[in-house]
């Protein structure tokens, strides 16, 4: 019994930990398919993490005109953006960092990052930081209602917005058709990449001052600032393949932690993220980036996607 | 062996042989006489269809998946009737069109296999005992006759058949979620899946059905066949499909189509009034039928004032008179029906008259605006007569039948629902008033110099309106039992 | 909690799928990849029909699936394609007024249709007759499409999926219509379609463009 108690805490301190240095491997796993998809090399897996380590070494350039806003604004990022990651199942369901929390926090600490985000984009004063930050703010403001629309159906089938006890209910129902599920995960994707910055809404490779969207917010920022951004978003990207991965297809979780199935669980969540981000690489190298005017359209279909979702819910699954 | 089934399937399916057929022939003054034969033949086989059914026991004839009973009867030799004297006055009518050079051979061709068609269509929706094949012959009447509608290919013409093609199609689309609904709340009342569009098995068994989903069901059903019936506000497409079509077309959709889809949507009123008879709503079907009615009723006397296309404005008496009968059908009770009854009778015998006339008077003024149509009664005494005498039946002066049916329609009113009769009255003044103002110049003014008469063929005419003076003064006692017969059938009672 | 079987969850998300066909249709703006959802709205209702006939054993319901398959899936998709390309619209955009009403309407339609058809719902439990709804949904987005759109040809495509719709309803809620009833159905969607095809070139012709909202020559006013 005692033992078990000690494995959660370990668990749940290790969980950021290996979110922490996973995140980056996955941006950098993404990139190399990419690479190899357009017929490149393409830096080594391990790069993002080495380009992080330069980073924090480097001295931090700051504008005479920031205030203190700017400096402190990297650490909050941060901060909620792993928070968030933390709540997420990872290799287990039941763990003290995942029940305490639910998808409305999740989805409150992700706006609140962004909120410092956008501010941070404006604070210098730059052209280019406000005209990110306005972007970002008319993309979130489309995605945050279909990503809420997305896990609210999930919560409506599990009769909880806990997300552990979402997970488990899915695990529990084995494989289930459901349309809902299927809109909702749909839905779910098509936030994720317009969130991420990903290809078609945002391009994470260029800094194209027509198009760019995260990379115009965190233009002025230099050495450990800027891998505190980089590194908060890579974990979001994490965070968003860790939710479609353990909500929609939960099978290889651990109900209870122990060492060894957390292991297991471990390298098969694992391999759903690295299946998702080859996916994501093959998507973004056929697809091309919209203009940014239609990027409201992108995301209302999402939110018509995932209101089909709640509403196939409610008429088609009353006998399921 | 009675000559019954036999009876019935010659009136049946001479137009199907005849569309056939038709859309071979290719002289066209063959096609007209043909086209003529074939309604005679059709009409001559529901003659003895009637008389053979009087002979059978109760008057009713199921079987072969038909039904035949004193309510369609009626309708059935009425259609056979109206398409017999409408197939004598398009022959030289549709001649006299191509010598104008408005239609082309291949198009009169188009025209003559249509007309089968159409007729074919709309006696296998009356005859059916099946309310699936109900539906495919009713939508198949609307496909019939679209391309009867923009015959002409005028901008005008080919713009009414579009509307009526979609809004028709829309309407009979929702009908047929209806049906659906229908068959659904049957296969629990029913055990064999195979009998549940079978109207008369259902009729046996609707008080078994499901009242929640019937109630839904007659709703779509109403607005469905209702789009049809021309009942507002979905009526739109009636006078565009009335006023550009070939005058026989609109004689036959205003005289004879409407009364199929206001037969449809009776039939299922039958099937709705027995399912909810124990349900909170009992007399929902017929309230509704009620409000709709009534509403088109008025609409259409409204809308009869600001009309300027001769075509035009009989459409909307047609639609008029629809909702009266809807109406009447909705108040329910013996007399009411059998009001109903002989109003789409009379009303189908006077308003494919009414269009014959107006076909001419067209032809001689050369267009179908009031206002050029001028000094008929100068110019051609006899069609000036004869609008005359048809606009005065239409609206409902003794000695026509229109006032007796409408003299009864009023008397139901007055008996369950009093303040009504006063809406009824204030209607039919209005609807008066629009028909007869325009009338006057019509037929007497003076008429523009170089008007000459044209070559007409009045004898429909005259014969339709005799019997609608016939029936308005004494209803011959066999269609009299007739009438009885499906009045109890319908409303379950007689007076 | 019962659950249902895995086939009837196959026709369940079947027909969430025909339902987000023709959310697509209403929100195509280019002609030939709304008659691409049409067809793919038509598979989707064909093997929803087949799984039915799997379930139930109801063998006449593979011949209208293999009917609607051939009909709706490939014959008037086909048709509408090539009369697209014959009039030289395959790169015709629509321009659809305040797109993202039209579909949040067509997403309360569903909404309404859900409610009209709760009573009926009510009455059986755990089972495919929830299609009912969607089904009617169908009907009415293919109505709202018409409505809401002026170009003839997608107004055809809605009145086709009201059609679908109605196949859907049939198929789910009945285990379809007695076979001479769906024969007939089927043949006048055909001859729909044929005539569909014939008015696109009349109004083509007569006002040399598929646009409705040109068809404006009859009214009751005095023309100027």
């Amino acid at each position: 019994m005692n033992e078990q108690v000690t494995g959660y805490w370990l668990a749940t301190l290790l969980q950021p930990l290996v979110l922490l240095l996973a995140a980056p491997l996955l941006v950098g796993w993404i990139k190399r398919i990419k690479s190899r998809l357009q017929n490149r090399r393409g830096p080594a897996v391990m790069q993002p993490l080495r380009d992080l380590r330069k980073l924090f070494a480097k001295q931090p350039v700051v504008a005479k005109t920031a205030s203190p806003l700017f400096r402190a604004a990297p650490y909050v990022v941060f901060a909620s953006t792993l928070l968030a990651v933390t709540s997420v199942p990872l290799w287990s369901i039941w763990l003290p960092s995942t029940t305490v929390a639910d998808v409305i926090v999740l989805v409150g600490l992700l706006g609140l990052g962004r909120f410092f985000l956008a501010l941070a984009g404006m604070d210098v004063g730059t052209a280019f930081g406000g005209m990110g930050s306005s972007r970002e703010m008319l993309v979130s403001a489309l995605a945050e209602p279909a990503m809420l629309m997305a896990v609210f159906t999930l919560a409506m089938s599990a009769h909880s917005t806990n997300l552990s006890s979402i997970v488990a209910f899915n695990l529990d129902a084995g494989v289930v058709l459901r349309p809902s599920y299927l809109f909702a995960l749909l839905g779910l994707i098509l936030v994720a990449i317009a969130e991420t910055g990903r290809i078609p809404v945002d391009n994470p490779a260029t800094h194209l001052e027509l198009t760019m969207i995260h990379e115009a917010m965190i233009l002025e920022y230099s050495g450990r600032h800027l891998a505190l951004m980089e590194w908060a978003a890579q974990l979001k990207l994490a965070l968003y393949g860790l939710l479609i991965a353990n909500l929609f297809f939960p099978w290889g979780l651990a109900e209870r932690f122990t060492p060894l199935e957390g292991l297991g669980a471990l390298a098969l969540v694992g391999g759903k993220l690295l299946l998702l981000g080859a996916l994501l690489a093959v998507a973004e190298t056929t697809l091309a980036k919209m203009r940014l005017f239609r990027a409201p359209q992108f995301l209302n279909l999402a939110f018509l996607l995932t209101l089909l979702g709640l509403l196939s819910n409610v008429i088609l699954e009353s006998g399921l | 062996m009675s000559t019954l089934f036999p009876a019935l399937a010659l009136t049946l399916f001479t137009p199907l042989f005849g569309g056939l057929v038709l859309g071979l022939v290719r002289p066209m003054r063959l096609a007209g006489w043909l086209n003529l034969a074939f309604c005679a033949l059709s009409f001559g086989a529901s003659l003895l269809l009637a008389r053979d059914l009087l002979a059978a026991p109760g008057g009713v004839y199921t079987g072969h998946g038909l039904h035949i009973d004193a309510f369609n009867l009626p309708l059935i030799v009425l259609t056979s009737f109206v398409g017999l004297t409408t197939a004598i006055f398009s022959r030289r009518y549709m001649l006299e069109m191509y010598a104008h050079g408005r239609v082309t051979p291949l198009r009169m061709q188009v025209y003559h296999a249509m007309f089968q068609g159409f007729l074919l269509t709309m006696l296998v929706a009356l005859g059916t005992d099946n309310l699936g094949i109900l539906w495919v012959a009713v939508e198949g009447a609307t496909l019939a006759t679209v391309l009867l509608v923009s015959l002409y290919r005028t901008p005008e013409s080919v713009e009414a058949a579009w509307k009526y093609f979609i809004l028709c199609g829309v309407g009979i689309a929702l009908a047929l979620f209806g049906t659906v609904l229908v068959y659904f709340a049957a296969q629990q009342a029913i055990g064999d899946p195979e009998q549940g569009l079978t109207w008369s098995v259902l009729h046996a068994h609707a008080d078994g059905m499901s009242a929640p989903v019937m109630a839904i069901a007659f709703v779509f059903l109403l607005v469905g066949y209702g789009t049809k019936v021309g009942l507002a506000p979905m009526h739109f497409w009636l006078p565009d499909a009335h006023s550009e079509g070939p005058t026989p077309v609109s004689a036959m959709l205003s005289g004879l189509l409407l009364n199929i889809a206001l037969y449809a949507v009776v039939r299922f009123k039958m099937l709705a009034d027995s399912a909810l008879g124990q349900s909170a709503t009992p007399q929902l079907a017929g309230h509704l039928m009620m409000g709709l009615g009534l509403l088109s009723f008025l609409v259409a006397a409204l809308s009869l004032q600001r009309q300027r296309d001769i075509k035009r404005m009989f459409s909307y008496s047609s639609v008029e008179h629809m909702g009266l009968a809807t109406f009447a059908f909705g108040i329910g009770g013996p007399l009411a029906t059998f009001a109903a009854l002989l109003h789409l009778l009379v009303h189908s015998l006077t308003k494919s008259a009414v269009f014959v006339t107006v076909g001419h008077a067209a032809h001689i003024a050369g267009s179908q605006r009031i206002e050029r149509i001028r000094g008929l009664i100068r110019t051609q005494p006899a069609v000036g007569w004869a609008l005359l005498l048809g606009v005065a039946a239409i609206a409902g002066f003794p000695p026509f039948g229109i006032f007796a049916s409408e003299f009864l329609m009023l008397n139901a009113t007055l008996q369950s629902w009093p303040w009504l009769a006063g809406l009824l009255l204030i209607g039919l003044a209005i609807a008066f008033a629009g028909l007869f103002r325009n009338l006057q110049p019509m037929v007497y003014g003076s008429a523009p110099e170089g008007q000459v008469a044209v070559r007409a063929n009045l004898w429909p005419v005259v014969v339709h309106l005799l019997l609608v003076a016939w029936l308005g003064l004494a209803i011959p006692p066999l269609l009299a039992g007739w009438l009885q017969q499906a009045t109890r059938l319908i409303a379950g009672g007689g007076f | 909690m019962t659950q249902l079987p895995l086939l009837e969850q196959a026709i369940l998300v079947l027909a969430a799928l025909t339902l987000l066909a023709s959310f697509s249709m209403l929100a195509q703006s280019r002609l030939t990849s709304a008659i691409h959802s049409f067809a793919w709205q038509g598979v989707m209702v064909a093997a929803a029909t087949a799984l039915v006939a799997a379930v139930g054993h109801a063998h006449h319901l593979y011949l209208s699936a293999l009917l609607t398959f051939s009909l709706k899936g490939l014959l008037i998709p086909w048709m509408l394609h090539r009369l697209v390309r014959r009039l030289n619209m395959e790169r015709e955009v629509e321009n659809i007024a305040h797109p993202a009403l039209v579909v949040l309407a067509g997403a309360l339609l569903v909404i309404l249709a859900y409610w009209i058809a709760l009573p009926i719902e009510r009455l059986e439990l755990a089972s495919t007759r929830n299609i009912i709804a969607i089904s009617l949904a169908i009907v009415l987005l293919g109505l709202w499409l018409m409505i809401a759109r002026r170009q003839v040809v997608t107004q055809v495509l809605g009145f086709m999926s009201m059609e679908n719709g109605l196949f859907l309803a049939a198929v789910a809620s009945t285990r379809g219509m007695p076979l001479v009833v769906e024969l007939g159905i089927a043949f006048d969607v055909l001859v729909a379609a044929v005539l569909f095809g014939v008015f696109f070139f009349h109004i083509h012709e007569s006002i040399e463009s598929l646009d409705t909202g040109k068809l404006t020559r009859l009214t009751e006013e005095e023309p100027a």
